[in-house]
């Protein structure tokens, strides 16, 4: 299968470009882990089987302040909403493949490989390999997402708190963030989810994130409606 | 111990998340709406975290120029917008950071 190995390699040679985005985010929450007290047995665990850096970093946060289990796991579910997102937008690429394919792609499908496999096959998905050109962007990323959370818990506390780097998580956040923005619809629906979020944030719970996620959704989809039915 | 316990939640949580519309059957339709819901919560989500990160000091809501996060924010997010790049961004705002910690 000639093509599907030239596909895995144009995946490889995209995956190893987003290695400079995830190296910063992996020692961020690497670090944040160890600051947390978490065990290395227990951090690698929750980096292999969670595999999502957002809810990591938003649940090591609720684990130093001592939260519930449930409310843990309850606000990683939240910030990891829009994985149901990418796997809806990434299903139609995949109709027909075996569910052991499927069950790969979804273990691996976290927010940069996304992007850039719809820049791939966005506007050409009856282009075949998709499933090798994926799996080549998703094997340096995981690699590279592994080994860098893992030196964070090793640097963890040795780094002066003096530097100030638990600043870098939110950065990274406003790094994933504002290249969404790409018309005003996302723009009214980040600041209505932004503006919840730091009104509501004395809710219990973290019930302020769950409602900022629905304001900014509800705003978004409102906004396009009303600008839609103007045009008419 | 509750830690594995958060562990496991998380990770049944988050691969049922991914898991979830890539494993319906093929010819299962999504309604417009959802698909249109849908594309705004990567935006939303993302910036319900880190807005009150900048905005809020321990907890108070803080817009004077005293504080710092929100100084360097601002500039990581025109560092963002310009670049596009997540290195940069990071150490642009942490660079601002310190620099306004001295200068405040």
């Amino acid at each position: 299968m000639p093509r599907a190995r030239t596909e895995f390699q144009a995946g490889l040679r995209a995956g190893l470009s987003l290695l400079i985005a995830i190296v910063p985010f992996g020692l961020v929450t690497g670090v944040a882990m160890a600051a947390a007290g978490i065990s290395p047995l227990e951090a690698m665990a929750m980096s292999v089987l969670v595999y999502a850096g957002a809810a990591m970093l938003a649940a090591v946060q609720l684990i130093a302040e001592g939260a519930p289990a449930l409310v843990i796991v309850l606000a990683a579910f939240v910030v990891n909403l829009r994985l149901f997102m990418y796997s809806a937008s990434i299903r139609p690429y995949f109709a027909g493949e075996p569910l052991a394919r499927r069950l790969i792609v979804s273990y691996a499908l976290v927010d940069n490989p996304y992007a850039l496999f719809l820049q791939r096959f966005g506007t050409r998905p009856g282009d075949p390999g998709k499933f090798e050109y994926f799996v080549g962007i998703a094997v340096p990323v995981w690699i590279c997402w592994q080994s860098t959370v893992a030196a964070g818990l090793l640097l963890g506390n040795q780094l002066p708190a003096a530097w100030k780097l638990d600043f870098a998580a939110p950065l990274a956040f406003i790094a994933m963030s504002i290249p969404l923005l790409r018309d005003r619809f996302m723009v009214i629906a980040a600041a209505s989810a932004g503006l919840t979020a730091v009104l509501a944030h004395g809710l219990p719970l973290r019930l302020g994130l769950a409602l900022a996620a629905i304001a900014g959704i509800a705003a978004g989809v409102l906004f396009e409606s009303f600008v839609k039915i103007e045009k008419k | 111990m509750s830690l594995w316990l958060v562990i496991l939640g998380m990770s049944v949580a988050t691969f049922g998340q991914r898991a979830s519309f890539l494993l319906l059957p093929d010819h299962v339709k999504l309604p417009v709406l959802l698909r249109r819901a849908l594309q705004y919560v990567p935006a939303a989500v993302l910036t319900a975290i880190w807005a009150p990160e900048l905005m809020l000091q321990k907890g108070v809501l803080s817009l004077a120029p005293g504080n710092e996060r929100l100084l360097a924010g601002i500039v990581a997010i025109a560092v963002a917008w310009r670049f596009r790049g997540t290195f940069v961004t990071i150490a642009a705002g942490l660079v601002a950071l310190h620099v306004f910690d001295q200068l405040f």
